[in-house]
């Protein structure tokens, strides 16, 4: 089909040799076949999202002759169970030594957007920083202050005393998943001390009676 | 009535606008596709807000569902650096031709002693060969071994790509140079292995981590 005719090469000398009349067609059909077949090939193979990577800070390993570090203001602790999410604000006080306001309780959150979600939860507490980021990001849009400035000031107002700080604790059970949920939750909420660490014997306590 | 006479003859449709547009998709997919490599597991990252892209110089940990230990290290001179300190520590001898074949791979994982053996593999049945991962336990912690060779070879890397940045002119930082620590996780992996993985991590004072996530929009309120 795709062949172009060609003559035979015997009439010499009869005449001027003229070039042949009408349009040689070629059957692209084959081609075509080729060209999608390599579309669909490269369309089906490509992926478009690279993937992304979130950074944490880890506190370092704690060498034996450390200083005690001093108490963090505002501290909220945000446990991961199961596929739960629980938490308590400030210090843990056990039953046997209760605080001001009685010994600690857990409370459930969840990952939803609704009530009683982490982000509603951490919007409201952490109110200070966001609104202060708010003004520094519009500053920001403005060009009045530099890129440094800005995340010199912001990395200075997530360590201030309104600032909410946070630690995170895991039991056995917990997947990676909410873990990552969680850390996504604060970045929202421009958290910016997060510290993983691990449950002391009090708080292991409560989360055998919640379940 | 008169019938309708049908035209006789295949009718020819001009397909060159069609052909035109095909090629012009191909190339496109050609030329914007990147690979991905293959990888002996498959995870499915949790996904997060983050719009950071993964950096260049890296070395990753993968940490499938079961929590089994995979490790890779991003540049091809720093893995020969690295394997030749692993292989001379565990008395383990491999052919100049697949230490070279090694510098070439992607992610890996299998014990010191599996290690002959799954390099002999063919390269498409890596994926299925049988094994338990990078051990992390306390009393054989091979990943510690890995980590810290691979720390220290993509660190002289690192310096030598800067001093030729350098060279060329413009103003690098070296910040962009040091390797990154990456840990890459399936959503299902239990966070207590983990956390045994960034213990190892924490060992070596590499504290700041990345976790591997795909992308999410930020919510607006």
């Amino acid at each position: 089909m795709a062949q172009i005719a060609e003559s035979g090469g015997g009439d010499h000398g009869k005449g001027k040799k003229r070039a042949k009349k009408g349009s040689t067609h070629v059957d692209m059909t084959p081609m075509v076949d080729l060209a999608f077949l390599l579309l669909t090939f490269f369309v089906l193979t490509s992926t478009f999202s690279k993937p992304k990577v979130m950074p944490l800070a880890y506190p370092a390993k704690p060498k034996v002759n450390d200083p005690i570090p001093p108490k963090a203001n505002n501290v909220t602790t945000f446990i991961l169970a199961d596929d739960k999410v629980y938490y308590y604000r400030g210090e843990f006080y056990p039953k046997s030594r209760p605080g001001e306001n009685g010994p600690t309780e857990l409370s459930e959150a969840n990952f939803g957007s609704g009530e009683n979600s982490v982000r509603k939860l951490l919007a409201s507490w952490n109110e200070y920083v966001i609104k202060n980021k708010a003004e520094l990001d519009k500053k920001l849009d403005k060009k009045q202050i530099a890129d440094s400035t800005y995340e010199n000031r912001l990395n200075k107002l997530t360590v201030e005393r309104e600032a909410v700080k946070v630690l995170i604790k895991t039991d056995d059970k917990a997947l990676c998943k909410s873990f990552i949920d969680l850390v996504d939750e604060l970045k929202i909420a421009s958290i910016g001390v997060i510290a993983p660490t691990e449950l002391s014997a009090g708080e292991k306590e409560l989360l055998k009676a919640k379940n | 009535m008169p019938k309708i006479k049908m035209p006789k003859g295949t009718p020819s449709i001009d397909m060159t606008p069609m052909v035109d547009l095909a090629f012009l998709l191909v190339t496109f997919f050609m030329l914007t596709a990147s690979f991905r490599t293959a990888e002996p597991v498959t995870v499915e990252t949790p996904s997060s807000i983050s719009d950071k892209i993964i950096p260049e110089n890296v070395l990753m940990v993968t940490l499938d569902k079961d929590g089994r230990v995979f490790f890779n290290l991003s540049d091809p001179e720093a893995r020969k650096e690295m394997l030749n300190e692993m292989l001379q520590k565990y008395k383990i001898g491999l052919t100049e031709e697949k230490i070279e074949e090694f510098s070439f791979m992607s992610t890996f994982g299998c014990t010191m002693q599996e290690l002959p053996a799954y390099m002999n593999t063919e390269a498409a049945k890596r994926a299925s060969f049988p094994t338990q991962g990078i051990p992390t336990d306390s009393t054989k912690n091979e990943l510690l071994d890995w980590l810290s060779f691979a720390a220290t070879a993509a660190g002289n890397t690192g310096r030598t790509a800067f001093e030729k940045a350098k060279l060329k002119g413009g103003e690098p930082k070296m910040e962009d140079f040091k390797p990154k620590f990456i840990l890459r996780v399936d959503s299902k992996t239990l966070y207590k292995d983990a956390q045994t993985v960034i213990d190892v991590f924490r060992e070596l004072n590499l504290n700041n981590l990345n976790f591997v996530t795909s992308a999410e929009a930020i919510p607006v309120n």
